[in-house]
């Protein structure tokens, strides 16, 4: 490896030795990209004129304080993750991979690595957690409308972590033809960040806007964080200045209980999916089940970028509950006409605590994805 | 002398290759597991391999994955795994016994390593902690009185099989095929491996991965490979409630080469 693919104690690259050569082949094919002004090129094109960016920087008019809402909902496939998945599917293809496997826990993540397989031309497979097929059941016909295969996972808990076992599963035996598309700034080196880097176009962007909206840099930014991989997009630009950054976790039921997917509330750290985290686990570290009401923070570990920065006091974690997230979700709908996702109604939530608190302070909000996947979950939740 | 180096002897002399068995520990409760880790003894294991259940094993396939989960539904913890190793290694003073989990479990709880060793395992094996990742590890190792074992692949490459020579001191676990662990054979016991391990003075190549049947056993000895480890085989035998002294007796006779099945004929 070129990189340390460390962040102070955290990340590294835990897998079997039969996929190293495999992440070192991927590693060196980003820091090959990254240097090749041919690649910005391509990518910088097809996000511009493909998948819509730049996104909007809208400011709240009806909800209190001075929120200014990062618009990833409006990026073709309805979340960032698009950013990420263009990239690296542009990489898969230089490697000559024919083949992408993705997780998905939302269906977000594998409903833009659909998409990137239809326009690139990849034979695409998508493992989810058999639990989230059931709540996400419209994402899984986009999926599958766009040529997708979508394996439901039926162990562990059914979730995104038993998709991502999976999917490492099924890379340990085809690496030779198929890239992992992993979904976000998680698992081993050098996917926190590759991922990172792909998805810093948020906070370059909401910087540039804040500034040319506002006359000067927030006093916070506020995203969700499951795997964490559109809060270190935005914070990346931001993580030199002086602006608190706050990454917003799920509380689930209740941060009392085990019912919730706050790893670094809640976890200790350990190693899951191939890296040095905070991880949720029992005594012996077997990993134990999360929650979330949105299936996208329902994840027992988180990127080790976020590790550090917790470590480090230089990002605040905190929780949203799922009541909570959901009040935020319709306080952005009955105001703004804004249905956004569950994920980022978490960061919205607490967004709403501080301008509370401080109605002068200005606040950029990760809205990371649209909610349109979710509506019919809303449906049932306030019927 | 390590029981591993004491076996790897013995067997030399004898131009044996050697039987490891693989077992779940707790599978499918602690009552079981401990006769089942004798029948394997029974049936003519040189050296037991034994896991310890976790939650998210990426490295396994459904056998084993199962194996895990059976042991976990029924409660079984990782001292229990401990006070099995313990009950075994007062039964089997020499056989040498191994254990195979992931990092988690290992970093997890405070004193894994010691505890292992005391309860009386040889060697310990971390799935997802690769040669690039092991130093750390390795020295706890081998302060706690463990040797480690390091996995190797035909697509390893010499730099990386030069690390895990200088690491590691069993044996090298040699993976037979890309994929996780599971009874369909790859067929491709890859010869230049055990060449390239050889030169690089690593410890003896050991396959595992697919081995099910003789024939397996057989062709993986002929790249020169010192033994086999067979898992997933025996533990979906044992999960159907198969005679599993038989099948280790079956795999055993495949590790014997011409002239010591002759000469055991003879006798």
């Amino acid at each position: 490896m070129r990189l340390s693919g460390r962040f102070g104690r955290f990340g590294g690259c835990f897998v079997p030795e039969i996929l190293v050569p495999a992440l070192e082949q991927l590693e060196g094919a980003f820091l090959d990209a990254q240097d090749d002004p041919a690649f910005a090129a391509e990518l910088n094109g097809l996000l511009a004129n493909y998948a819509g960016r730049p996104t909007p920087l809208t400011r709240c008019r009806n909800l209190p304080g001075q929120l200014y809402l990062k618009r990833e909902d409006l990026l073709h496939g309805g979340a960032h993750k698009t950013n990420q998945v263009l990239a690296q599917a542009m990489l898969a293809k230089r490697m000559g991979k024919t083949r992408l496997i993705a997780e998905t826990g939302a269906g977000q993540h594998g409903v833009a690595t659909a998409i990137a397989g239809a326009l690139l031309g990849f034979d695409t497979v998508i493992y989810m957690g058999a639990d989230d097929v059931a709540r996400q059941e419209l994402n899984v016909f986009r999926m599958r409308l766009m040529g997708a295969t979508v394996v439901p996972v039926e162990s562990g808990g059914k979730t995104l972590k038993d998709a991502i076992n999976e999917a490492l599963r099924d890379w340990s035996a085809s690496f030779a033809t198929t890239h992992y598309l992993l979904g976000t700034a998680a698992g081993p080196h050098p996917f926190p960040t590759m991922v990172r880097e792909f998805q810093r176009v948020i906070g370059r962007e909401a910087r540039a806007q804040i500034l040319e909206q506002v006359g000067r840099l927030p006093d916070a930014v506020v995203a969700c964080v499951g795997g964490g991989s559109n809060a270190i997009g935005l914070f990346a630009d931001f993580l030199n200045d002086d602006v608190r950054l706050i990454g917003v976790e799920a509380a689930g039921k209740g941060l009392a209980g085990n019912d919730h997917g706050a790893t670094l509330l809640r976890g200790r750290p350990g190693i899951l999916h191939g890296a040095e985290t905070y991880v949720l686990q029992d005594d012996d570290g077997q990993i134990t089940d999360s929650w979330s009401v949105s299936a996208g923070l329902d994840y027992p570990a988180v990127g080790p970028e976020h590790a550090h920065l917790k470590d480090s006091g230089r990002a605040d974690y905190v929780g949203a509950t799922d009541a909570e997230a959901l009040e935020a979700f319709k306080a952005l709908a009955e105001n703004e006409g804004i249905l956004c996702a569950f994920e980022s109604a978490h960061a919205l939530a607490h967004a709403l605590k501080l301008a509370e608190e401080a109605p002068d302070t200005v606040i950029i909000v990760g809205l990371s994805g649209r909610g349109d996947k979710d509506v019919a979950q809303a449906q049932a939740l306030f019927a | 002398m390590s029981r591993y180096s004491a076996m790897f002897e013995r067997l030399g002399l004898a131009r044996e290759g050697a039987f490891g068995a693989f077992l779940m520990l707790g599978d499918p409760d602690l009552e079981t597991s401990a006769a089942l880790l004798d029948a394997v003894v029974a049936g003519g294991a040189d050296m037991v391999e034994v896991g310890i259940p976790f939650s998210d094993p990426v490295a396994d396939g459904p056998v084993i994955q199962a194996a895990a989960k059976r042991a976990l539904d029924a409660g079984v913890r990782v001292d229990d795994c401990f006070e099995l190793i313990a009950g075994f290694r007062a039964r089997h003073p020499d056989v040498p016994l191994g254990m195979l989990t992931y990092a988690n479990l290992v970093v997890a709880r405070a004193g894994f390593m010691r505890d292992a060793a005391r309860a009386g395992v040889d060697s310990l094996l971390i799935a997802d902690v690769p040669a690039l990742e092991a130093q750390p590890f390795v020295d706890q190792m081998i302060q706690a009185g463990l040797e480690p074992v390091l996995i190797a692949a035909a697509n390893t490459p010499d730099a990386t099989l030069a690390r895990i020579a200088s690491l590691s001191k069993a044996y090298t676990y040699c993976v037979s095929r890309a994929g996780i662990t599971g009874t369909h054979a790859g067929g491709q016991f890859d010869a230049p491996l055990v060449e390239r391990l050889s030169a690089a003075g690593a410890p003896p190549p050991v396959f595992g991965f697919g081995i099910a049947t003789p024939e397996h056993v057989r062709s993986a000895l002929k790249t020169g490979a010192a033994g086999v480890i067979c898992g997933s085989a025996i533990v979906d035998l044992a999960a159907h409630g198969g005679d599993v002294i038989n099948l280790v007796d079956l795999l055993k006779a495949a590790t014997l080469n011409d002239k010591a099945r002759n000469d055991s004929g003879a006798q």
